[in-house]
């Protein structure tokens, strides 16, 4: 069932330019100029209840707007959009009682009260009854081991222990979306693995429908099934992440150590990448040579100390996406 | 509880008592206007012995000092710092993804932010002004109770529009914190409100012909027209009038911060964060 449709959404912000030096400073106190920047350009997707979508684009291609629309605080300036039959920027206050949202730089507990007090304060602010609330939070801190963290002033909290706070405050209500917004950013390795382990049990285990941007593509590639791909505003993909690697970057990696100098080796059937001392890295399309055949070339030819062979790194996957679509901000 | 009252009664309740917890800065407000309270009573001294016919007497005018100084607290000299800090960090965000109504949730955190830091505060203040000055020998210089029990229960209504009205005008300044995207917004606040609310000088030491617009100008409703309704300088109709006047600018306040949060949360953009 659809849940999420957005049809044609553009949004715009005017932003004061002035031309430069004194000169143009005081003609700027007589004369304002606007300049229009479109943040988002016609951008149409559905979400269907339940998925787990990962929405991904370089530095201010539009990614947080669309997650700010979609979350009831900005107006597009055209297009529309409906969550669960709500047009969210209208019907703002019952919207935002069904969605969860975490900004990853941006806190919504209370910075000088202890967590459990902020927990308290929200299930007021969101009218959930005592029962439902006490068997929902302590599913939440059990799940997410926030217990001793309970009567701690948020501002003495690491960023970790923060970020499950943040994440329990978020579901405190049920909501049936849960937006993310770069929601491991800063975090250490293994505060990111149990999140995303959380994240992944809750979209499965109790349908919660997902929507998650970031810029780490481990999150992506451990989470989203589908990945949204935006860039200058414009949607540039929807589709599985596995698809657009094939499709973008096919080739495999094939690195090697080289027993004695390697600065002219080249192989009939891969592409060197790249050279460091005496490791060479080279590419490879699987389909016309398989890696075999490769190895047993280079091996009848040099002596070799060692190989391996590799997939693309995914960020490799996605800067090379951004750059064939010209997506990357100038 | 009333369900639709509950989330504004909740943050009201949890401002209050998070506001109770700073003592230090009670403490240190405290030892500062009992300073202020005494140089400025003996300021009004030196200006009655001058001139004899004033329209309140020296010992209506240190009582009203001294309420002044116990009651400084009440003053919207400032936007709420949690929220322009949240405005500065793009955090304000998140007061959008709240399913409550914006201002009355912001109108609620003022009042608690008000009544807490002033309930602090008015205590002390009126124990050393009220009963110690006395003790030691002071009574001419000391901060006298209501003129009677009229007084007195005006005196409780008009105070509490006081609250409601200083946090309807904090809410504005809120608002003008979120529409610049600064809190420097707010620093109009303090060259209204000292002058006009009567907190330097009492409004009705005032030439004669700014009064009736000293009366009805919206400031006054947070210093003047209380005190003087404590002393019984404003009694019957004309305290009525004074409260009128509160109520006027508490609805008027209201409205525009109203009409003003929805232009301001529809453009604010809040791009990159």
């Amino acid at each position: 069932m659809t849940q999420i449709s957005v049809e044609n959404l553009s949004k715009s912000y005017s932003v004061a330019v002035r031309d430069p030096g004194l000169a143009g400073a005081i003609r700027g106190l007589f004369q304002r100029r606007q300049r229009q920047i479109a943040a988002l350009d016609d951008v149409s997707f559905s979400l269907e209840r339940g998925e787990l979508l990962g929405f991904i684009g370089p530095n201010g291609a539009g990614k947080s707007t669309t997650i700010k629309i979609l979350s009831g605080i900005l107006r597009p300036s055209s297009g529309s959009c409906h969550v669960d039959g709500l047009v969210p920027w209208e019907q703002r206050i019952t919207h935002v009682g069904r969605i969860g949202v975490v900004f990853g730089q941006r806190t919504q507990l209370w910075w000088d009260l202890p967590v459990v007090e902020s927990f308290a304060l929200l299930r007021d602010i969101y009218r959930v009854d005592q029962p439902r609330f006490a068997r929902t939070s302590e599913r939440l801190i059990d799940m997410l081991k926030i217990a001793p963290l309970l009567d701690t002033p948020l501002r003495q909290l690491s960023l970790g222990q923060r970020m499950r706070c943040e994440i329990a405050a978020a579901l405190l209500h049920s909501p049936s979306i849960l937006f993310l917004d770069e929601p491991t950013i800063g975090l250490d390795a293994i505060s990111k693995l149990a999140l995303r382990e959380f994240v992944k049990d809750l979209n499965r285990t109790d349908g919660v429908t997902v929507i998650l941007t970031t810029h780490d593509m481990h999150d992506i590639e451990a989470l989203a099934r589908r990945v949204i791909i935006i860039g200058n505003g414009k949607l540039l993909r929807d589709s599985s992440f596995e698809s657009m690697r094939a499709e973008v970057l096919g080739e495999r990696r094939l690195i090697v150590d080289f027993a004695n100098d390697s600065s002219d080796v080249e192989i009939e059937g891969a592409d060197v990448r790249a050279r460091d001392g005496r490791t060479v890295e080279f590419a490879f399309d699987p389909e016309r040579t398989p890696a075999h055949t490769l190895i047993a070339r280079i091996a009848a030819s040099h002596e070799v100390v060692d190989i391996r062979v590799e997939d693309p790194k995914i960020e490799e996957v996605i800067a090379r996406f951004y750059t064939l679509h010209g997506a990357v901000e100038s | 509880m009333n369900a639709a009252a509950l989330p504004y009664l909740s943050i009201l309740r949890a401002r209050f008592a998070l506001m109770l917890q700073y003592r230090a800065a009670a403490f240190a407000g405290f030892a500062t206007q009992c300073w202020w309270g005494a140089i400025k009573v003996m300021v009004l001294a030196a200006f009655y012995a001058g001139s004899a016919h004033q329209p309140i007497n020296l010992a209506q005018a240190i009582t009203y000092t001294w309420l002044g100084q116990g009651l400084l607290g009440l003053l919207p000299w400032q936007a709420d710092a949690e929220i322009s800090a949240a405005v500065e960090t793009g955090n304000v965000a998140y007061e959008r993804l709240r399913p409550v109504d914006t201002h009355t949730f912001w109108l609620a955190r003022a009042i608690a932010a008000r009544a807490a830091n002033t309930g602090l505060r008015v205590l002390p203040m009126f124990a050393v002004a009220s009963i110690f000055l006395p003790m030691i020998g002071l009574e001419a210089w000391s901060w006298h109770l209501p003129s009677g029990p009229q007084a007195a229960f005006l005196f409780a209504i008009s105070i509490s529009l006081t609250v409601i009205l200083s946090s309807a005008f904090t809410v504005l300044l809120n608002i003008a914190v979120t529409a610049l995207k600064t809190r420097r917004a707010a620093n109009i606040a303090p060259v209204l409100v000292s002058p006009l609310s009567g907190m330097i000088v009492p409004l009705v030491l005032m030439p004669l012909w700014m009064q009736p617009f000293l009366f009805w100008q919206p400031f006054a409703g947070l210093v003047d027209i209380p005190y003087r309704i404590y002393f019984g300088n404003l009694a019957g109709s004309a305290a009525l009038e004074g409260i009128a006047a509160q109520c006027l600018w508490v609805v008027l306040f209201i409205v525009i911060g109203r009409a003003w949060m929805a232009r301001v949360m529809a453009r604010v953009d809040m791009q990159g964060s």
